[in-house]
């Protein structure tokens, strides 16, 4: 069957993010213990049997905690790129399309934006309207949605030439319908590939940020929060940090795989 | 060759239209002070389009009739002069006039790759332009797209495709098909068949002039391919340079060229009877840069009749009857 023929990138990507979705909806399921129910006689335990993950310092099974922090991580994975993906896209595609004068100010604001590092500049954001997994997704839209935008006016340059957009002019549609019903169709692919991407690195920045006590606050179970508890424990017991790395690694991998084999499908399509 | 049409007319009207395109004018070019330049596409076209009739506009790449064709269904503002349609000039339509004469003046496009949105099945192209238009009630446009497929010999099951799999021709038509939803008076084509093969150029061609003669429709066709033109055109205008410099009856034209250029656009036409090969002067030289426009008639760079007078003073359509020429040679 030709139809089941998807690139192997595609089928790898949608297994694990398939497994990370599963574990972030129904994280009670799997995981064996309560993420937040501390045992003090079980200290800092080694992977074993019965915590096959070990336990942090307050006695926190480790498996179950990286399993309930799917449920945040995978949240920070949407929600830190959906907005920036909408508002970046709509802008984009309006800017694209009328050139002139609104071209040239959407030009500067994204060299102002791509001069500062990414995370400085949503970790500056983050500081002034205070910690948290909201004002987190607020920083990640106002600075990501430039790069959307960036993308699709790029696109939607090349597609207002086409004589279809002529056509659709010449029939007297109106510019909104000709931008969104016509040329955006045809402009989003590159953005979407970009999307599954960005979630993987979503999820490196809302971790970051966790780690950094900016993002999800302790006690809540969040890879990046999981690591920083375990950072003064490295020597004595590096389970608490090491799998919550592992789930990040993974998980990136899934999304970024999925980016490569959209991207592939995407492009034979044509 | 060459059909002939009696009753007269005016539908469409080019009134002195000019046309430039500025170059880009970069900040060392201000800082040196050198003047802002353009692209001078359309220097003062006029011409008449006459009810049910078939206007050729031939000239050579770069002469502008592209331009003029865009700036019949206002794809282009004119810069100056102005296009008026039935009793109205087209630049002063907003809204839903202008939305209504877009319907009575359609194009059609050159190239049937770009020229239909590759996402978009026949039905749902189709129906767009119907219910913008508010051509029929939402329950008779399936009935509608069967006709219009109809119309242009399309099988039905098109209607469920998309662009990508037809062929050049059958592409071409659904680009028909979707400017005859509209019920326009007006086709514009410019360059219709030019990316076709020329086994496919013929039924295309063919059907415009059948669709035509059923709907009765105005047609404007753009093109290089003079044999073409002669073969479907009443009346036929010549282009140089973004001017007419020659307009009349197609045999009248063809057979009786006034302006040096047409001569010369003739005299290399390749003539397969040799019996009727002739000897006319080509013009010499390139078309000259429509950024730096000559002094004078736009022709005397390249003309072999070209004196004096020519260099200092920029001839008009001259009229003798319905054959008119813009040129200073007598005759």
């Amino acid at each position: 069957m030709s139809r089941l023929n998807l690139p192997r990138p595609l089928v790898l990507g949608g297994i694990l993010i398939g497994a990370s979705v599963l574990l972030a909806v129904f994280p009670q399921l799997f995981a064996p213990y309560d993420p937040v129910a501390m045992d003090y006689n079980a200290l800092l335990k080694a992977p074993s049997w019965a915590h096959p993950m070990g336990t942090d310092n307050f006695g926190r099974d480790v498996l179950s905690r990286v399993i309930h922090a799917y449920t945040i991580d995978m949240q920070i994975a949407f929600f830190g790129t959906v907005f920036s993906f909408v508002f970046g896209i709509i802008i984009g595609a309006v800017v694209g399309y009328a050139g002139g004068a609104a071209d040239t100010v959407f030009g500067r604001i994204v060299d102002a934006v791509i001069t500062f590092p990414f995370l400085v500049l949503v970790i500056a954001i983050v500081s002034v309207l205070g910690p948290g997994l909201v004002n987190m997704y607020i920083a990640l839209a106002v600075v990501g949605w430039v790069f959307y935008a960036r993308i699709i006016a790029a696109e939607v340059k090349v597609q207002k030439r086409l004589d279809y957009a002529d056509a659709g002019r010449a029939m007297g549609y109106t510019p909104l319908r000709i931008i969104f019903r016509h040329l955006l169709p045809n402009a989003i692919t590159p953005a979407i590939v970009y999307v599954v991407t960005d979630m993987a690195l979503a999820i490196l920045l809302g971790s970051s940020l966790g780690y950094l006590g900016l993002g999800a606050q302790p006690p809540a179970a969040e890879w990046g929060v999981q690591i920083a508890d375990g950072k003064n424990f490295m020597t004595t017991g590096w389970w608490i940090s090491v799998f919550p790395g592992v789930a990040i690694v993974l998980t990136g991998l899934g999304f970024s795989l999925i980016g490569d084999g959209l991207a592939e499908v995407l492009r034979t399509r044509k | 060759m060459g059909r002939i049409m009696t009753v007269t007319q005016t539908l469409l009207s080019v009134q002195n239209v000019t046309k430039a395109f500025p170059l880009p004018h970069g900040l060392i070019q201000r800082l040196r002070q050198v003047p802002p330049q353009a692209v001078h596409a359309l220097n003062g076209v006029s011409l008449d389009v006459m009810r049910g009739e078939t206007l050729g506009i031939v000239g050579e790449s770069g002469c502008g009739k592209s331009t003029l064709a865009r700036c019949l269904v206002r794809l282009h503002e004119c810069d100056t002069g102005r296009v008026v349609f039935g009793d109205t000039d087209i630049a002063s339509l907003n809204g839903p006039a202008r939305r209504a004469f877009n319907a009575k003046v359609q194009m059609i496009f050159q190239d049937p790759y770009s020229s239909l949105n590759p996402r978009m099945k026949v039905r749902q192209i189709l129906t767009e332009a119907l219910s913008v238009h508010q051509m029929r009630p939402s329950a008779e446009i399936p009935a509608r797209i069967a006709e219009l497929l109809d119309l242009v010999r399309l099988p039905q099951d098109a209607a469920e495709k998309y662009p990508h799999e037809f062929s050049g021709g059958q592409r071409q038509r659904i680009g028909i098909a979707r400017a005859l939803s509209v019920e326009p008076e007006v086709l514009v084509a410019d360059e219709l068949v030019s990316a076709l093969d020329v086994s496919v150029q013929a039924q295309v061609v063919n059907l415009l002039l059948q669709l035509q003669e059923q709907l009765h429709l105005t047609v404007v066709f753009v093109a290089h391919d003079l044999r073409l033109v002669r073969h479907i055109s009443h009346r036929v205008a010549v282009m140089y340079l973004g001017k007419v410099v020659e307009i009349g009856p197609t045999e009248a034209l063809f057979s009786a060229p006034r302006h040096p250029y047409t001569q010369a656009l003739l005299a290399a036409a390749p003539e397969l009877d040799p019996t009727r090969r002739t000897r006319r002067v080509a013009a010499k030289g390139e078309l000259p840069s429509p950024v730096n426009l000559p002094q004078g008639c736009l022709f005397n760079t390249r003309c072999p009749q070209a004196f004096e007078r020519c260099f200092k003073e920029r001839p008009v359509l001259s009229a003798e009857g319905a054959h008119l020429s813009a040129c200073h040679l007598p005759g």
